[in-house]
């Protein structure tokens, strides 16, 4: 942007003004009224992830977040509570709050869906990264190895990984991204066989700049909008997958919460009390449609095609 | 979403087969051919990571909760199931079987072939399966086509509305809240019919049930809001083009242009997710079949992972991939004939 501004100062003034291809995004990006719902959300739910993580000898938010009782404090007198000021949501089998639970719960789910998106991006995009621009034999050899994967589906192979190494947040977090990574690999591909051919790199190339600094200056800079878009699109499969897993009895353990263990404890007793099933699977669902949203907010957002 | 073909179209791509035969029948065989044979080194790879996950983890088929067998026990068991050879061994063994349709005996159903345990839960898995199938693609084309034609109308934003949440709404949080809504907050009012989680699915292969309202509705909300969301853009985009116009420009009635010139294109994108969402559905049916007890094929898997039935786990892994491959290759198949530009050879 510090170039365009530059550039700006010197063009002629009958040139309508430039703006960066960030500043433009953001722009339309606000646009979109549900992906700034979507994003607000989100932002409240890092917020409130990070709190229920925080040193209980903190004050100010881990208080305010454990207000209505602790994620694993039991009280066998209080079971299957129904909602009331003192607990929100209720309580669970075991008394515990349910509210503090599903706050708690936020930062597994956050955490899993966000972080991971980084794993697939050094597989994804250094696999398809490497195919397009090396080509020929390389590529051939990757994008079946590629195409495998595709065939596996990401569940299948994400239980039979999690069963393997044992249900931790470790395990589902590497299962989930060395299954995920195959249609970023695919989209990058594509972008570097597309990008390789324009003017620009031959241009840059004819110049004597070295392949290291031709992927580096041209080819991720030109590829990552729709590389946004894609790992956005991904935090909500990976959460759905964590929250599968939990709720199939091989993700995360309790006495953790996550929601999908949440979700499992409550649908064991779904006839005695129905609330407390269904607050960790709106957490989830809520969740997985903001990251939705934003996708789609960014999607058009970045998508040069959009522009007017 | 990237769903591409699957297997290459290259020449050469048959090595044992020096004549190949030319016009657009004999292309097509040769193309099926090429594709059932690449299916081997996928279904191998599958197996061969099963395989090869299953025995890198700590634990065995034979760790009890509490009380744990005595050693000579499991070191029979270990004889007994050909466990105590080396693992290369036992890899061949497994392949040299499989080969020969033999997928050896479940490890935690005593003297039960698993082909016997799969075709058990078979007609279960299937029937939700197909119900959800046959209804999904119609409901979701017509939703995403009517959608698109009334662009902007009150029926557009509703059913894109609709779509949008549902395509982000895990399966399992579907079947819930239906449970809570049919099973629970009207179990006066539907006689029962819907009080299910204990119930399952008392007659396999019927697919007029009631009880499989509810597991249908679970499986197939996200893939339909999905394929109705594809139908909506794909057909937007249709319109706009220049022939559709002219077809308009020419005096065609309404429902001809739809149904000759925007349809047929239009679909294109559905049918190329089809093979994806198959996959969705396989995968889903381990949800599904969790939440509402039927015995499938989902259920077993998700059973024998947990009580590390070994060789229930790649009997059932070798069939979810066989199924999926096919599924590809249909879909691929159905391809060259919806979209006459698509060329075999190149």
């Amino acid at each position: 942007m510090a170039t365009a501004v530059g550039v700006a100062g010197q063009v002629d003034w009958e040139v309508p003004e430039q703006i960066g291809l960030w500043q433009d995004a953001w722009v339309r990006f606000r646009r979109n009224r549900l992906a700034v719902i979507g994003l607000a959300v989100v932002a409240l739910l890092i917020i409130i992830a990070f709190g229920a993580r925080l040193p209980p000898t903190d004050g100010g938010l881990w208080h305010l977040l454990h207000l209505t009782g602790d994620p694993f404090t039991q009280n066998v007198t209080n079971t299957y509570a129904l909602p009331s000021l003192q607990h929100p949501m209720g309580t669970d089998i075991l008394g515990r709050d349910l509210m503090a639970r599903v706050f708690y719960g936020a930062s597994i789910s956050l955490a899993i869906g966000i972080i991971v998106q980084f794993l697939v991006l050094a597989i994804g995009g250094s696999i398809g990264m490497v195919a397009g621009y090396f080509g020929g034999r390389v590529d051939n050899l990757l994008m079946r190895f590629t195409d495998i994967m595709y065939a596996f589906p990401d569940l299948l192979l994400v239980l039979i990984f999690v069963a393997a190494f044992g249900p931790s947040f470790w395990s589902i977090f590497i299962a989930i991204g060395i299954t995920n990574w195959v249609n970023l690999a695919r989209l990058v591909r594509g972008q570097v066989l597309s990008i390789k051919e324009k003017e620009y790199i031959e241009a840059a190339k004819m110049t004597g700049s070295p392949p290291m600094k031709l992927i580096l200056k041209h080819l991720v800079p030109n590829s990552l909008g729709p590389v946004i878009v894609t790992l956005t699109f991904g935090i909500p499969a990976a959460i759905f997958t964590e929250a599968a897993l939990s709720f199939l009895g091989i993700g995360i353990r309790p006495p953790e919460p996550s929601w999908g263990v949440m979700v499992e404890d409550g649908y064991a007793g779904i006839f005695a009390d129905p609330l407390q099933v269904l607050f960790p699977a709106i957490a989830v669902a809520l969740t997985m449609l903001s990251f939705t949203f934003i996708g789609d907010g960014l999607r058009d957002a970045l998508d040069p095609r959009m522009r007017r | 979403m990237a769903v591409s073909a699957g297997a290459p179209l290259r020449r050469g791509a048959l090595p044992f087969v020096a004549w190949i035969p030319k016009g657009r029948a004999a292309t097509l065989a040769v193309y099926i051919v090429r594709r059932l044979l690449w299916m081997i080194p996928v279904l191998f790879f599958m197996v061969t990571i099963t395989f090869v996950l299953m025995h890198l983890a700590p634990g065995g088929p034979w760790d009890r909760e509490g009380r744990q067998l005595s050693p000579a026990v499991v070191n029979n068991l270990n004889i007994k199931y050909g466990l105590d050879k080396p693992l290369w061994q036992q890899f061949v063994l497994y392949i040299w079987g499989a080969v020969h349709f033999d997928f050896g005996d479940s490890l935690q159903s005593p003297g039960q072939h698993v082909s016997t345990l799969l075709l058990e839960s078979w007609p279960y898995t299937f029937t939700v399966g197909a119900v959800t199938f046959i209804l999904m693609v119609p409901i979701g084309v017509g939703l995403g086509v009517i959608a698109a034609l009334r662009q902007n109308s009150w029926a557009d934003y509703s059913a894109l509305g609709m779509a949008t949440v549902f395509a982000s709404t895990p399966n399992f949080v579907v079947g819930i809240v239906l449970i809570i809504i049919l099973a629970i907050g009207m179990n006066h009012l539907t006689q029962g019919t819907f009080y299910l989680p204990t119930g399952g699915l008392p007659q396999p292969w019927n697919p007029f049930q009631a009880e499989l309202i509810m597991p249908v509705i679970t499986l197939g909300a996200l893939p339909t809001a999905f394929i109705a969301r594809l139908a909506r853009s794909s057909t937007l985009e249709t319109l706009r083009q220049d022939y559709v116009r002219t077809a308009w420009a020419k005096g065609l009635k309404g429902r001809l242009v739809v149904t000759r010139h925007v349809l047929k294109n239009s679909l294109i994108p559905v049918v190329t997710a089809l093979g994806y969402l198959f996959a969705f559905l396989i995968t889903g049916s381990f949800i599904v079949e969790t939440l509402f007890s039927i015995p499938g094929i989902g259920r077993t898997f998700v059973n024998s992972i947990e009580s590390r039935d070994y060789t229930m786990i790649l009997g059932t892994t070798l069939l979810f991939g066989f199924i999926i491959a096919l599924a590809n290759l249909v879909v691929d198949i159905l391809y060259v004939f919806i979209d006459p530009r698509v060329r075999l050879t190149d």
